[in-house]
């Protein structure tokens, strides 16, 4: 008899399914079933594509943009070689419909197959979150060279501090919203040993989230070094903070200006900052941090996740290309009052967010400024544009105090047609 | 459901590899799993998919809780009970007074059998309530189901209560749609569920997808409220202000057993056997699924000596007026049944009953400064 469930099924494969199974109940199909493939087969017969598509009318992520129900239909049952899949992928950004700072991308990775898997839905996120860049054309350049940087030394009245973050991924392990224990603790003893490795300016010490005493918690929190166990949902509904705190931990150099963030939302994040403005001094110790653990964790027959295409491969498809925000805590009172602010950040390639980071809003008078772009730019073009939008802003600031107008600069070319 | 398991990928590795840290950890998953246990339920999973990870997943993020023991894992579809029993067995029997893998649960939702429960003293009690859960036959748990599943079993459930009439005619409010003048409502009738923030429930993968395939159905004289996809399939919950603890647990006989019926036509019964009694998803709520409890004034006897001891005894626990997770506000306690398997829905309305009696006795006692010395009750 055709009840309400089966209704919420069409076509006549359901009906032949249904058949087999006996009398419309399929509890005792499954209960009954020995093969377990069978019961899997059954259960995507009996949910087409179409039952499961989330319901996306109030969501405003990049995700939601790109996801059709004819992409999902294809790329539902499809299973990278870790078994990560589609809907895993998408969690994220069907639990959080859109954030009020900024346009989310709603989707994550659970390893480096992910983006080929799921390239459907990838590439175009990946055009729409990158100003046009297509992976399936393009190209993205590396260039770890700092002396190529020019004007990189800021007028400290203005700028408080300066960093340069990216992350790096281990090759053939799992992603954090995918990787099990083993994997995690993996990727940590890989990380460590290979940072033991380190010496000079960059010598220093590996701290497990688990295991620091009371006193070295305060140290790192003081210094503003520690990280804490996610709790916005956009990282939570991703599923990077199981296991908490297994598998932590910080790395940073005895001058703690050099600081690497193990299994948080990605295998590595590698910090350099510095109070003041010497962008220029923090880029280079960058560069020379990353060729110098790459070259260590090679040593012992690991790579990071690097292809010609999407350049390196991180969790999130916001940090691919990259992976690179470089930023400064800048006091811009008179300028970030002025309504054209928000338009010279626009069209220098910038962004602003609170000096909470991510996810908080400005306070006062001073602003974290960074990168907006990640992929189809190198590093060295992306520090350039960060440092020469800096030293702008500030002249504009400058220009406000002895009260003399500013003019908002034309925007910069990015490859969107 | 649709979600993967991840598994056969996992088993490159050791079973030392993979177990979880619980170094820091105090819930009944951490005192149970031993890496025995680990190694030997590890490669397996249900039919649908769930395996020993997704199982203990809640219990190695959450490692213990301030005010009460928690259970530390979820069950992703009823199967769970048996693929992982050596697993659950023992937390079970932990959780459920030494309960037995061989022993039978006893199921009585006659109304008729409670005795008493008509006269709690109203100046002291606020409310009483009954909830249970049940879970739908076919259909995978909370924690493990689809999108189009959880649409299935609110499809389901609304045209089940759709087809109430008399005293259980109502309504259905889905979380994805309902008006603001509803949800204000819903909110000043103490009906509306929100979208948990618990981490015990959010690392259990319970609120995917939210509110999709939620909602509230009540009946048009507010007495009688079914949550619709929460932590079960359905939450079942009848409820009123005063202390006619009888009354609300006729309603709940009652109702029940019509939508009962009506799923069980549309050959999609409640999922129960006769060892565990009705399949929910938190080993916690097996058996009766029931927590029958008051909103009760103690502020003497809350803070006498042996109160703990006396609600010990008497098979009874408190929380705050907030629900589980919260803590007691101006000396007005929830106090409800301990038990959940092992014994009917009867005998533990029972025990709340005559247990909530005697402690208001209790309390007046003391606001006369007498002793309850000879009051204390010998263990239930």
């Amino acid at each position: 008899m055709a009840n309400s469930f089966t209704r919420l099924i069409s076509g006549r494969n359901a009906a032949v399914v249904l058949a087999s199974l006996g009398a419309g109940t399929m509890a005792t199909g499954f209960l009954l079933s020995e093969n377990v493939s069978l019961a899997a087969e059954a259960r995507t017969k009996l949910y087409p594509p179409s039952s499961d598509f989330p319901d996306l009318r109030k969501h405003s992520n990049c995700m939601a943009a790109a996801l059709t129900p004819a992409i999902y239909a294809k790329l539902r049952d499809k299973l990278t070689p870790n078994n990560w899949t589609l809907d895993q992928s998408i969690q994220t950004g069907v639990d959080n419909p859109g954030h009020p700072f900024i346009k989310t991308v709603g989707c994550v990775a659970g390893d480096e197959e992910s983006y080929e898997v799921f390239a459907e839905l990838l590439d175009p996120i990946i055009k729409d979150r990158h100003n046009g860049y297509d992976p399936k054309t393009m190209k993205h350049p590396t260039d770890l060279d700092a002396s190529k940087i020019t004007n990189g030394v800021f007028d400290e009245n203005y700028v408080l501090s300066s960093r340069v973050r990216t992350g790096r991924s281990i090759r053939g392990l799992s992603l954090p919203p995918a990787c099990s224990r083993a994997e995690r603790r993996e990727v940590e003893r890989v990380v460590v040993t290979a940072l033991a490795g380190l010496k000079g300016d960059l010598a220093g010490r590996y701290y497990s989230l688990g295991d620091m005493t009371d006193k070295e918690q305060q140290q790192l929190i003081d210094d503003h070094f520690l990280f804490d166990k996610p709790v916005s949902p956009l990282l939570t509904c991703a599923f990077m903070a199981r296991d908490w705190p297994d598998a932590r931990g910080i790395w940073h150099n005895n001058e703690k200006t050099f600081l690497i963030w193990v299994n948080e939302e990605d295998h590595t994040r590698v910090i350099s900052m510095e109070k003041g403005g010497n962008m220029k001094r923090v880029f280079e110790r960058f560069c020379s941090g990353l060729k110098k653990v790459e070259h260590l964790i090679q040593e012992r027959g690991w790579e990071f996740m690097w292809n010609e295409r999407l350049g390196y491969i991180l969790t999130c498809p916001s940090n691919l290309g990259t992976g690179l925000r470089a930023g400064v805590h800048v006091r811009l009172p008179k300028l970030s009052k002025d309504p054209r602010f928000s338009k010279m950040l626009d069209n220098l390639r910038l962004q602003k967010r609170g000096t909470g980071g991510v996810d908080t809003a400005a306070t006062g008078d001073t602003f974290d400024i960074s990168n907006n772009d990640r992929l189809g730019k190198s590093e060295v073009e992306l520090v350039q544009m960060l440092v020469d939008g800096v030293n702008h802003l500030i002249e504009c600031e400058k220009k406000l105090e002895r009260g003399q107008d500013i003019k908002v600069p034309a925007p910069i070319t990015q490859f969107r047609k | 459901m649709a979600k993967n398991c991840h598994n056969d990928y996992k088993m490159k590795f050791t079973g030392e590899e993979e177990f979880p840290d619980l170094s820091l950890h105090n819930n009944h998953m951490a005192k149970v799993l031993t890496k025995e246990i680990y190694g030997k339920l590890r490669g397996k999973s249900t039919p649908s998919g769930f395996t020993v990870d997704d199982v203990i997943q809640t219990g190695v993020d959450n490692p213990g809780h301030p005010f009460i023991m928690t259970v530390g894992c979820v069950a992703g579809d009823e199967e769970c009970y048996e693929v992982f029993k050596d697993l659950l067995d023992p937390i079970i029997s932990d959780r459920h007074g030494g309960y037995k893998p061989t022993d039978k649960h006893k199921t009585d939702l006659n109304f008729e059998n409670l005795k008493g429960g008509d006269d709690l003293d109203p100046n002291y009690v606020l409310s009483s309530r009954v909830r249970t859960g049940r879970s739908i036959k076919g259909f995978t748990l909370p924690p493990h189901n689809s999108r189009g599943e959880r649409r299935g079993i609110e499809k389901l459930s609304i045209e089940a209560l759709a087809s109430l009439d008399g005293e259980f005619k109502g309504k259905y409010y889905p979380l994805n749609g309902m008006t603001d003048a509803e949800q204000d409502l819903l909110i000043n009738d103490h009906f509306l569920f929100d979208k948990p923030v618990s981490p015990l429930l959010t690392c259990a993968g319970m609120a995917r997808d939210w509110p999709d395939g939620r909602g509230i159905w009540h009946n048009d004289n507010k007495t009688f409220l079914v949550w619709v996809n929460e932590e079960d399939h359905l939450r079942v919950i009848s409820m009123q202000l005063g202390g006619n603890m009888k009354e609300v647990f006729r309603r709940f006989c009652v109702g029940l057993k019509k939508i009962e019926e009506i799923f069980k036509k549309h050959n999609h019964g409640f999922s129960w056997n006769e060892h565990l009694g009705y399949i929910l998803t938190c080993p916690s709520n097996l058996g009766t699924g029931l927590r029958g409890g008051v909103h009760v004034k103690l502020p003497k006897l809350s803070t006498h000596a042996k109160f703990e001891e006396i609600l010990t005894r008497l098979r009874l626990q408190k929380r705050g007026t907030g629900g589980v997770d919260t803590a007691s506000v101006g000396g007005v306690f929830d106090i409800s049944n301990a038990d959940r398997l092992g014994s009917s829905e009867v005998d533990q309305v029972q025990l709340v009953v005559d247990g909530v009696k005697l402690m208001v006795e209790m309390e007046k006692k003391l606001e006369k400064n007498e002793s309850i010395d000879g009051m204390i009750p010998a263990q239930k």
